[in-house]
């Protein structure tokens, strides 16, 4: 059946900078906000655009992904035309290769997007928070009557060098492309949001895949390409909030976002709602000698120490006595009693021991090795922390490298 | 997978005992424990018994059911084998389309009995909130051999207004074999009550019911089983958990407050069997900064910045700033604005109380405001 539009959604890799919370699942399963996975995002703005068609590109673990997404039916995506499909790259008889880059992953699909015989394509990225309605930026696609649009975003001119900037005339239609600019001329980031005319995207990655320099990447090849060639692209200003939460920083900081009597994202919105997959779960309860302010909680918890500024997801624990602050506490993860813990992120399922303490100052002497997590605290999924424990800011905590924080850190 | 078992539940019934909470629906869809219907149970317990052919009898008010129900996606229902099937009240020339009791009901469903393809069959009301699975009584039933197998549990209790919903079991010493019934007992001849769940062999069923329903007959408990009671071999299930009858607006307060007591929730709440419901994808409840929320279950959903204390609290509900809540059920999307004080006060689903209000109900008398009304 034809489609106007279908989604390719770009759940790509391993995610690294997240270090060990994408250890055994790719970046867009990682939870977020108290009850989502930061899939549900791209997918939930799909459907409230009424875009029913999604195919999610993905090499890493695609068996986690698949089982997440199973049919669909969480996002009201089981369609009997249409639908929500996981692509892993797969063998033919002739040939078989990974995904290498975000262009081949959609050349590699392209038969997947011809049985819809859609006039535009829809790429996302799937580690991006962000509510957007796609309907608004397809209708500027087609009253522009462009070949490809790109939405972006103004961001502060001092942090423009972090993101692919799009240079554009007084119509908004794209004059250059720079990819992290060291002095950039403007200040509209790309968010990773593209739509093309399906045809036309056809034919620049047929001639990119024959061409064994090219990186097939969207950003490096494709688009520099189309310009080159005087295809008119334009730009499609949003407002709002927009976060890539591809780093720990990032990922604590949109946790933190949605806290406060007018948070950044508001996500309690009945017009535009984010679907996922419920955990079937009863209730949180907050006990007599609980103390929660200033937080999220989701079903499942149990809540028996003070907590404050904090994302509690479902089934989380935290136990009499604790004290919690600044911390995004993951799916099921148990904090013990009389714990301490502030600025961190805790793993799925993971056990916090009694008396444990997170992110505390480091002793002298003592090195963290935080390259990637600054000041957060970083527990991985299914750690166990015995009774006791200090975790001083910034530290990596995983199942193989608990040991070195063990007897007040002198395993060292 | 239970390929032996189907399960048949009897919605029907109205409850003037409930008062207001039923005004516009059936007890089976009255809110209980934070995010669930009280037939959220029983027929999650079905499912997870691995039964898939599932029978729903409803009659009145079943508008608010069929919105909760669905498909019965949520329970995993929606199969193309089995599944669930609504049983609305149809009109035919033996049958006016309104049941006098559940006699009338079963009769007329009698084709979707007949055409299932399982031999034993559990009737289930829909009152009585518990969390299992029928395995045991299903095990029990086959190796005693009985005709029909009541769920009861034991319970000490006794509420006179609520007689004429008791169904007693006298029993044996080995807490199995029953001697007799007692119906509406002015004072009970034992501590053991029927928990609304009934396994009978199809076959008997249908005999049951046909001859009843020639007869006139009305009600299955009173009119079949109880006379019955000694030439069939009736047996008894015990079942040790939590259970809770919604029989009157006094016990459907006091079994929610239950739920703040971590062994009753523990038992309801029982993971290793969930109870599933309809899902209405809210966020996470937030806390504002002057929150103070003490000995509560509260569902996602929830803007909580005033006090709140011994409370259930469902899915989507406000409580400013400056407003006080003791001892109370808020329903689904209910709204309490600063400044308001409500004590022992059930408020049906979208009440607003507004700045300033005071509620006080009492200890055995809550105050209870129907759907949709601003106070």
């Amino acid at each position: 059946m034809k489609k106007k539009i279908v989604c390719m959604l770009l759940a790509g890799g391993q995610g690294s900078r997240l270090g060990v919370l994408t250890s055994s699942m790719a970046k867009p399963a990682v939870p977020f906000g108290g009850k989502y996975r930061i899939i549900d995002f791209p997918l939930s703005n799909c459907v409230n655009s009424d875009i029913d068609t999604v195919g999610v590109l993905t090499q890493y673990r695609p068996l986690a992904l698949n089982s997440y997404l199973g049919t669909g039916q969480h996002w009201d995506l089981d369609r009997s035309s249409g639908g929500v499909f996981v692509l892993p790259p797969y063998m033919t008889e002739h040939d078989g290769r990974w995904y290498s880059g975000t262009a081949n992953a959609i050349w590699q699909n392209r038969s997947f997007v011809d049985q819809y015989d859609p006039d535009y394509v829809l790429i996302l990225s799937g580690d991006h928070i962000y509510k957007m309605d796609y309907t608004k930026m397809l209708k500027f696609h087609i009253a522009n009557d462009a070949a490809a649009t790109i939405a972006v975003l103004k961001v502060p001119m001092e942090e423009a060098h972090r993101f692919g900037i799009m240079n554009t005339d007084e119509n908004g239609t794209i004059v250059s492309f720079e990819e992290k600019p060291k002095v950039p001329k403007s200040n509209n980031a790309s968010m990773g949001i593209y739509i093309f005319n399906w045809k036309l995207l056809r034919d620049y990655m047929e001639r990119d895949d024959a061409d064994e320099t090219s990186d097939n990447d969207f950003g490096k090849n494709i688009i520099p390409a189309m310009l080159n060639a005087g295809e008119k692209m334009v730009a499609y200003p949003f407002e709002g909030y927009w976060k890539d939460v591809g780093t720990i920083q990032s990922l604590w900081e949109a946790n933190m976002d949605l806290l406060g009597e007018k948070p950044e994202l508001n996500l309690n919105d009945p017009a535009w709602r984010i679907y996922t997959r419920n955990p079937v779960m009863p209730p949180h309860y907050t006990d007599a000698a609980a103390d929660v302010k200033n937080s999220l909680v989701a079903e499942g918890c149990v809540v028996r120490g003070k907590v404050e500024h904090t994302v509690l997801f479902c089934g989380a624990k935290v136990g009499t006595g604790a004290a919690v602050a600044d911390a995004v506490v993951f799916p099921n993860a148990e904090i013990g009693e009389k714990c301490l813990v502030k600025k961190a992120i805790i793993g799925e399922n993971s056990i916090i021991g009694d008396g444990v303490q997170i992110g505390v100052p480091p002793e002298e002497g003592e090195t963290v090795d935080n390259r990637l997590t600054g000041d957060i605290v970083l527990i991985g999924n299914d750690v166990t922390i015995p009774a006791g424990t200090r975790i001083p800011s910034g530290a990596v905590v995983t199942a193989e490298t608990i040991g070195q924080f063990l007897n007040g850190g002198k395993n060292a | 997978m239970n390929q032996e078992a189907f399960g048949l539940i009897f919605t029907g019934e109205s409850n003037p005992l409930m008062r207001d909470l039923v005004l516009s629906r059936a007890v089976a869809a009255v809110p209980f424990g934070g995010r669930y219907r009280c037939i959220d149970f029983v027929l999650s317990n079905l499912v997870n018994t691995g039964i898939r052919n599932v029978g729903l009898i409803v009659q009145k008010n079943y508008h608010s059911l069929m919105d909760h129900l669905g498909t019965g996606k949520e329970w995993d229902l929606n199969r193309k084998r089995d599944g669930l099937f609504l049983l609305p009240p149809f009109s035919t020339k033996d049958n006016t389309g309104v049941y006098r009791g559940d006699i009338d009901a079963f009769h007329s469903i009698m084709q979707y009995v007949r055409r299932s393809s399982q031999k034993t069959l559990i009737i289930c009301g829909s009152h009585t909130v518990f969390n299992t699975t029928f395995d045991a009584i299903l095990k029990q039933h086959k190796e005693t051999g009985a005709d029909i197998t009541i769920m009861y549990n034991e319970d000490p209790r006794f509420f006179p207004e609520e007689q004429n919903r008791d169904l007693r079991l006298l029993l044996d010493e080995d807490g199995m074999t029953v001697n007799g019934l007692e119906w509406n007992p002015r004072t009970p001849g034992s501590d053991y009550r029927s928990c609304e769940i009934n396994v009978i062999n199809k076959d008997l069923f249908e005999d049951l019911v046909e001859e009843a329903y020639s007869r006139g007959m009305v009600d299955f408990v009173r009119e079949v089983m109880l006379p019955r009671a000694k030439d069939l071999k009736v047996m008894g299930w015990r079942y040790d958990g939590y259970v809770a009858r919604i029989d009157s607006i006094n016990t459907y307060f006091m079994h929610n407050m239950e739920l703040l007591n971590a062994t009753a929730a523990k038992d309801l709440y029982n993971m290793r069997h969930p109870i599933y419901t309809k899902v209405k994808d809210e966020i996470a409840s937030q806390y504002g900064e002057h929150a103070n929320v003490k000995n509560v279950l509260m569902a996602d959903g929830c803007l909580i910045d005033g006090a709140v204390e011994n409370s259930i609290v469902f899915r989507g509900v406000t409580v400013e700033r400056g407003a006080v809540v003791k001892n109370s059920i808020l329903m689904q999307g209910v709204a309490v604005r600063s400044g308001a004080v409500l004590d022992h006060v059930i408020l049906d689903k979208n009440v607003t109380v507004n700045a300033g209000r005071q509620l006080t109900g009492y200890e055995g008398i809550p105050l209870v405001f129907r759907k949709n009304l601003t106070i």
